[in-house]
């Protein structure tokens, strides 16, 4: 299978920091990855490179085809890559509907011109069926502002779901959320992107929510790839106890 | 939902408030004229606030408009109103159009100096000019409507105030309609967070630099306004307390209501046109004790007023945060 992802020879420093250190990874579509390692391992610095925010030293990272490596990240995510970050970045001033509606209408390059009124209606009305997707339809004419943590991370997700992405990169989708609800989050996650984003990447710290929903672990560790293969497989694996997991599971 | 003013309520406001204009005595005529063309200025200057960036340079199109105006004026006999303020509004758009691009790379302290100094070299060139009659400036004839020439002063001022009122009032409504639609909901998403709107494939700057031409389009029609008003221009209108002026009205007005611009405008004329009447010597005083009152009590501009009170009698929603729904997260 064609990967839709594939990142040859990366390289990244900071000063004497080497954050990305010769990364090679392939990711076919319709994969669920989930990328482990501890805190400065390299694992947001990838993330950040393949959504053009960074842009590498060395390598390349191309995505069905286009390198993307030296693109911006309004380049990558018209590209069809879309992501949600650790912390939700929002725009609190404006509803839950607002933000998806900031997100639909970006949609296509007439994004910016004046649209009618049924048009208009038309993407509060996806809007609408984007946050029901999560659960959140009824809050959405509540400012952000109002809402808690973890509401703001599904609408986050749900506004990188907007695009229909070819990949869809979740950075940290369950951080902040009680041990008693992470199974429910996430599970409301997998179900709410599955129609719209057939391949996922996950930065996750917590095991018990990479061995479940990752079909795929790659392990980091000093920006180099530690492990990389089945959960059972890396969590297990003597490298990734000692670095990563620091003996977990 | 938002219960707003619909906009053909708002051109009956705009016809009323022009009729208005023929009971009212002759010396307010000409105060409403300035108020409106500072009026039309000050609301470019919200427009371009609702990406987060301040214009502190908008003299620079308002002169030329002013110029533009008042050189074809002069070489072509044009002195149609109408036609001079759309001649402006094309001559602060054409300059936006250059100079937007390439500013809108800058946000913050940066884009407002920028604008500022941009807005000085023009006022140093146009000092410096012999042609365009240097610090001094130059006249210009008195302006006709549809060809018709107004020789009482009363209905030269009414004239006058009408096609002001007309423009601004129009300016105000495309403004509001701007404000509510997705164009406007993405302008204030660049003003919290443009990473995240670079981030869901939309342009940043590209929204910061319509919205800084549109405010050219209304800094330049407004130099026309004045232009006709004073029938002299200098480069006095490029200057940094010119561009001061129009920063002082967006902020007395704030950024919540379109009609609070043209409240604030008036307002401040009033002010300084009766503190100079009765304190001649400490008018200033009076201006600036106005404007820390307002600051003071009014934090968010003269339009918190009826936002606010339009807020509470609707029930304002709890502020409580909503703790995750169905027992999702947190």
């Amino acid at each position: 299978m064609n990967p839709v992802l594939s990142v040859r020879g990366l390289n990244k420093r900071f000063g004497a920091v080497v954050a990305a250190d010769a990364l090679t990874i392939d990711i076919p579509a319709g994969q669920k990855v989930s990328l482990i390692g501890a805190n400065g391992a390299g694992k947001t610095t990838f993330v950040n490179m393949v959504t053009g925010y960074l842009q590498p030293d060395s390598g390349s990272i191309v995505l069905d085809g286009n390198d993307i490596a030296k693109r911006s990240p309004r380049s990558v995510a018209r590209l069809g890559i879309s992501r949600s970050f650790q912390i939700p970045q929002l725009f609190i001033e404006l509803t839950a509907a607002e933000n998806l509606t900031v997100a639909i209408s970006g949609v296509k390059t007439q994004a910016l011109s004046f649209q009618s009124r049924s048009e208009a209606q038309g993407r509060h009305d996806k809007a609408l069926d984007l946050l029901g997707r999560f659960g959140l339809a009824d809050l959405a004419d509540r400012p952000i502002s109002e809402l808690a943590g973890g509401v703001r991370k599904l609408i986050d997700i749900a506004m990188a779901l907007v695009r229909r992405p070819k990949l869809l990169l979740l950075d940290e989708p369950t951080s902040g959320v009680s041990a008693e609800e992470k199974f429910a989050t996430m599970d409301r996650v997998i179900h709410a992107v599955a129609p719209d984003a057939a391949t996922i990447v996950f930065v996750e710290h917590d095991m018990e929510i990479v061995s479940r929903y990752a079909e795929r672990v790659v392990a980091f560790y000093q920006g180099r790839i530690l492990a990389d293969g089945e959960p059972g497989d890396v969590l297990k694996d003597q490298e990734v106890r000692r670095y990563v997991t620091g003996g977990a599971r | 939902m938002r219960k707003d003013l619909h906009p053909l309520v708002m051109i009956g406001l705009v016809a009323g408030v022009t009729l208005f204009g023929r009971v009212l005595p002759t010396w307010t005529l000409s105060l409403a004229t300035i108020a409106a063309s500072n009026a039309l200025i000050a609301l470019g200057i919200v427009v371009l606030a609702r990406t987060g960036n301040v214009s502190f340079g908008q003299g620079l199109f308002f002169a030329a408009g002013g110029y533009g105006v008042a050189l074809i004026a002069n070489a072509w006999g044009l002195t149609d109103a109408v036609a001079q303020v759309i001649i402006g509004a094309v001559c602060g758009g054409l300059l936006g159009l250059v100079i937007g691009p390439l500013i809108a790379r800058y946000s913050g302290i940066f884009f407002g100096m920028l604008t500022l100094a941009l807005s000085m070299v023009f006022y140093g060139a146009l000092v410096k000019s012999t042609a365009l009659g240097g610090s001094d400036g130059f006249n210009v004839g008195r302006p006709s409507l549809f060809g018709m020439t107004f020789t009482d002063p009363r209905e030269a001022d009414f004239m006058l105030y009408a096609v002001s009122i007309i423009v601004t009032g129009f300016a105000g409504i495309a403004a509001t309609i701007l404000f509510r639609s997705e164009f406007g909901l993405t302008s204030l998403a660049v003003r919290e967070n443009n990473l995240r709107v670079e981030y869901l494939g939309i342009s940043a700057n590209r929204v910061v630099t319509i919205n800084f031409v549109i405010a050219a389009i209304f800094a330049g029609a407004s130099g026309a306004f004045a232009l006709m008003a004073q029938r002299h221009i200098d480069p006095q209108f490029a200057y940094w307390t010119t561009s001061g002026e129009f920063v002082f009205v967006a902020v007395l007005a704030g950024n919540q209501s379109v009609a609070a611009v043209f409240v604030a405008s008036m307002a401040l004329e009033l002010v300084r046109s009766f503190s100079n009447l009765y304190l001649p010597n400490t008018w200033q005083l009076v201006l600036g004790i106005f404007l820390l009152g307002v600051i003071l009590f009014l934090p968010r501009g003269i339009g918190s007023l009826w936002i606010r009170r339009r807020h509470s009698r609707k029930g304002s929603p709890t502020t409580e945060p909503v703790v995750a729904a169905k027992g999702s997260a947190q």
